[in-house]
């Protein structure tokens, strides 16, 4: 918390900007103090004098110096302002909250209220209030307090509605704890930060509206002042003595920008995450320098039959500390028709492997290779028109969520056929032909009419079946397809699983298939790739998961599964500790401290990636050695 | 007694009938596995059955009795999806289930009862001045269940609780279940879209679709011999399994 209100201070505006706010409170403070008496000071003789080295801004109709009662007004400009802004948010949050309060009905009818009285501008209500308050300082006050209430409310509306759905606050119900004290406990506390920031911008337009009220003659009456009734003074000898004008125009000016400022800066640095930044980009390009590739590997000729080859492959996204390598030297290929999975848990790197192979890295990340091929084609090379085709017409990508992929609105036909006119050249008609053929291949019924309907009359398994003939309007060599089944229904998430295998026997097309699921890649693929902290630590055959795997991680993986024939008696086997998040890697292989196994060596040094026989490698010093075998989940495997 | 029975039981948004005069039982001291897909009603039912979803029919008791949604002791707790935002950001875990606590006790006592309760759920007591964004997901988890148990709860619903955390994770928060299960003799409604997790922990399975239940019965006998055609469907696609296009 105090990290991110530092980060505020720290950009070059929001230094200016709390400078300023300083600035402005600390005269609002002192200024009647040190020129209160010089401010009050009649001086008959030197009427409305011009500006001279004596007085800077000239003097007003009773010869008092005008720069000097600029800055002593500026303690009740400010304090009244703020008394404004106090009222309109305290205004705004009884009003906001009283509908989770008040129960459903009843918080309905506030919540109608404040709605209308936000549709009325606030200067106009502003000016209604000013009325019935009758012209001066408190009916000002009330006038701006009241009508600036109604944004708030619907603010603090909002922001208690968005907490109130959250599980914690239905615990706490849950829980038997009072809504008063759910309130204060839980809601207030999490909106209190856009509040403050709110506030703070609010300041500064409540001095503007205050400054134009007694400007118009309905604020601050004389013989009290503030800006606007300086202003108003001012302006009528503006074409004698501009500056009597300028200057409360001036301090206004000053403190509203201020206060914005402030309050927009302190937006911006409590939004935005850690340390991402031109800087921190920097410092990545000279750290990340790829390793050499010691990690043993046989130097294979590309053959004609590899559609992806990646070695060394790298992602690395600038932190709050420097450079973390998401993806740490990660090497593979895919051959023609051939299936390969790539399973790990959250933060393991397997989506991003995915997106670096799509070259869908958000640009502030990095990727590095030794080797990123498509079809031979150097996926690193600069964008050209020629890459772009290569990727949207030989490459495919899948992603989790089948609403976010598509444009909602525009019609699923019309996606589809995008592609074909952006990549192929066709003419409209022609891609609209081909768009649905691609949908009846990924067998979504009554395609010709499905073409002209929009992605949300699809369901989830249809839409992902869409996405995939999307894949499909090219001819794609290569599926990559980032959890595609997690956001599914069982039975639908098969129906999707014998669509991608369907096609990759039809067309000999190559899928990388990211999952977290096990059970799923083994079902699906050839081969297994085990992602752990951003590096393979085995590469085996599917089949082989529950009987070949040598890596400890992988066993213990494949075991704490339950599946249909899990033994009932006995608890799952668990993975002790928790995953190594990649900026905490260690020297030696990130698993040591988790795995059975381990021992100083393992500590020490990573262990590189190795093949043991055929195509299956393993990064371990101690592969398919026995788990402590006397344990019953050794046992458990073996019975499976 | 506490039997968690649901009679009948409809739930309406607008004019979608998310539930559809469901009858359920959940006997004393036993797990009742509800399966289904998205959109089927399962959490609506969980929702309804502690007053977040408001009755459209029908009735739930507790022990034969209509369960408390109002004021203290709440005799049915639940743990949520996603341990991420089931706990309160700006509360250590201590916090947490220190305010599911029934009121009452020294500050002593709380303190050592909340101590008792994470190390229950096998958590290291020093957790309790965590806040959650320095605990991982299964920990999380564990200081969901400890606040649901704090509660003194006769019954416990736990909704899709293993579905947000990794799978190295999810056996252990699997264990801890069954092992609270038996050593509290707790009666648990355990709402999961995953068969195999759900015949690890359950003795009784129900299945509903489209807001019905439609089969329900013993788990070996309804994951073994269905004789729902949709429980039959539900069973085969369960990956992993041998399928006829695999073979």
């Amino acid at each position: 918390m105090q990290g991110r209100w530092s980060r505020v201070v720290r950009t070059p505006l929001g230094l200016t900007a709390t400078a300023l706010v300083v600035l402005v409170l600390a005269l609002a403070c002192l200024g009647p103090v040190l020129w209160g008496t010089g401010a009050d000071a009649v001086n008959t003789d030197d009427i409305l004098a011009l500006p001279s080295a004596e007085h800077w801004a000239g003097t007003d109709n009773l010869g008092r110096d005008i720069l000097l009662r600029s800055l002593v007004a500026a303690r009740p400009s400010i304090l009244l302002a703020l008394v404004a802004i106090v009222i309109s948010v305290v205004i705004g949050l009884l009003l906001g909250a009283a509908p989770f309060v008040l129960g459903r009905r009843t918080g309905r009818l506030v919540s109608a209220a404040v709605n209308i009285a936000v549709a009325f501008p606030g200067i106009l209500l502003a000016l209604f209030f000013a009325v019935v308050f009758g012209a001066g300082a408190t009916g000002a006050v009330l006038a701006i307090g009241l009508s600036g209430a109604p944004a708030f409310a619907r603010l603090t509306q909002t922001l208690v509605a968005g907490i109130a759905a959250r599980d914690y606050v239905a615990a706490a119900r849950i829980a038997g704890v009072g809504r008063f004290r759910v309130l204060f406990r839980h809601v207030l506390p999490n909106i209190a930060e856009p509040l403050v920031v709110n506030a703070t911008i609010g300041a500064g337009s409540a001095l503007l509206s205050f400054t134009g009220l007694s400007f118009l003659g309905l604020g601050v009456q004389s013989p009290s002042y503030d800006w606007g009734r300086l202003l108003y003074d001012g302006i009528g000898a503006i074409y004698v003595n501009a500056a009597a004008a300028l200057a409360p125009g001036a301090a206004v000016l000053l403190a509203g920008l201020a206060f914005n400022l402030f309050g927009e800066s302190v937006a911006k640095g409590l939004g935005i995450p850690a340390g991402f930044g031109l800087r921190a980009l920097a410092t990545t390009r000279a750290a990340a320098v790829p390793e050499p590739a010691v990690h043993g590997e046989e130097d294979h000729e590309p053959s004609d039959d590899v559609v992806l080859d990646v070695r060394d492959l790298e992602v690395t996204f600038p932190g709050p500390t420097g450079p973390v390598r998401l993806v740490r030297g990660v090497s593979f290929e895919v051959r023609r028709g051939e299936a390969v999975g790539v399973v790990g848990e959250s933060g393991s790197g397997k989506s991003l492997t995915a997106l670096a192979i799509t070259r869908l890295v958000a640009d502030h990340g990095r990727v590095d290779a030794a080797r990123l091929d498509l079809l031979g084609h150097d996926l690193l090379a600069p964008d050209t028109a020629v890459r772009r085709r290569l990727l949207g017409t030989s490459l495919a990508m899948v992603f989790q969520d089948p609403m976010t992929s598509f444009n909602p609105t525009r019609r699923i036909g019309a996606q589809l056929a995008e592609v074909a006119t952006h990549h192929q050249g066709k003419t409209r008609r022609e891609a609209m032909a081909r768009a649905v053929d691609r949908l009846a291949a990924v067998r979504i019924p009554d395609a010709e009419a499905r073409a002209r309907q929009y992605p949300h009359e699809f369901s989830g398994g249809m839409r992902q079946r869409a996405m995939i003939g999307m894949g499909l309007m090219g001819k794609p060599a290569l599926i990559v397809a980032d959890e595609p089944t997690t956001a599914l229904d069982v039975t639908v998430q098969q129906q999707v699983l014998d669509l991608l295998a369907a096609i990759r026997e039809a067309d000999d097309v190559a899928l990388v298939l990211i999952s977290h699921d096990v059970t799923v890649v083994g079902e699906v693929c050839d081969r297994v790739l085990v992602m752990y902290a951003g590096r393979v630590v085995e590469d085996l055959p599917a089949a082989g998961l529950a009987t070949a795997a040598q890596h400890p991680y992988t066993r213990a993986l494949v075991e704490a599964v339950p599946d249909m024939a899990t033994d009932l008696t006995r608890p799952l086997a668990t993975i002790p500790g928790r995953p190594v998040g990649p900026a905490d890697a260690p020297p030696g292989c990130a698993y040591a401290d988790r795995c059975p196994l381990a021992d100083a060596r393992c500590r020490a040094e990573d262990p590189p990636l190795v093949a043991t026989e055929g195509r299956h490698r393993v990064a371990c010093w101690h592969p398919g050695e026995p788990v402590r075998p006397t344990e019953d989940l050794f046992e458990t495997v073996e019975s499976l | 007694m506490s039997e968690l029975r649901f009679e009948d039981v409809t739930v309406r948004y607008g004019r979608t009938t998310a539930v559809d005069g469901v009858s359920l039982t959940v006997p004393e001291g036993e797990v009742v596995g509800l399966v289904g897909e998205s959109g089927s009603g399962k959490s609506t039912l969980a929702r309804a059955a502690v007053g977040l979803a408001p009755l459209a029919g029908g009735r739930i008791t507790l022990g034969g009795a209509p369960v408390p949604t109002r004021g203290r002791p709440r005799p049915l707790q639940m743990v949520f999806q996603d341990p991420y935002s089931s706990l309160d950001p700006r509360m250590t875990a201590g916090e947490s289930v220190t305010e599911a606590m029934p009121p009452g006790g020294s500050r002593a006592g709380r303190r050592a009862e909340v101590e008792r309760l994470l190390e229950l759920v096998h958590l290291d007591p020093v957790c309790a001045g965590s806040v959650p964004s320095r605990l991982s997901g299964g920990q999380r988890q564990r200081v969901a269940l400890a606040r649901a148990l704090a509660a003194r709860p006769r019954v416990i619903i736990a909704d899709e609780i293993t579905s947000a955390l990794d799978v190295s994770v999810q056996g252990a928060v699997l264990n801890l279940v069954r092992e609270l299960q038996r050593e509290l003799g707790l009666t648990i409604l355990f709402i999961s879209h995953n068969l195999a997790v759900v015949r690890y922990v359950a003795s009784h399975v129900a299945v509903l679709r489209n807001g019905r239940v439609v089969e329900q019965g013993p788990a070996d006998r309804v994951l073994t011999e269905p004789s729902h055609d949709y429980t039959r469907a539900l069973l085969a696609a369960v990956p992993g399994r041998p399928t006829p296009r695999s073979q």
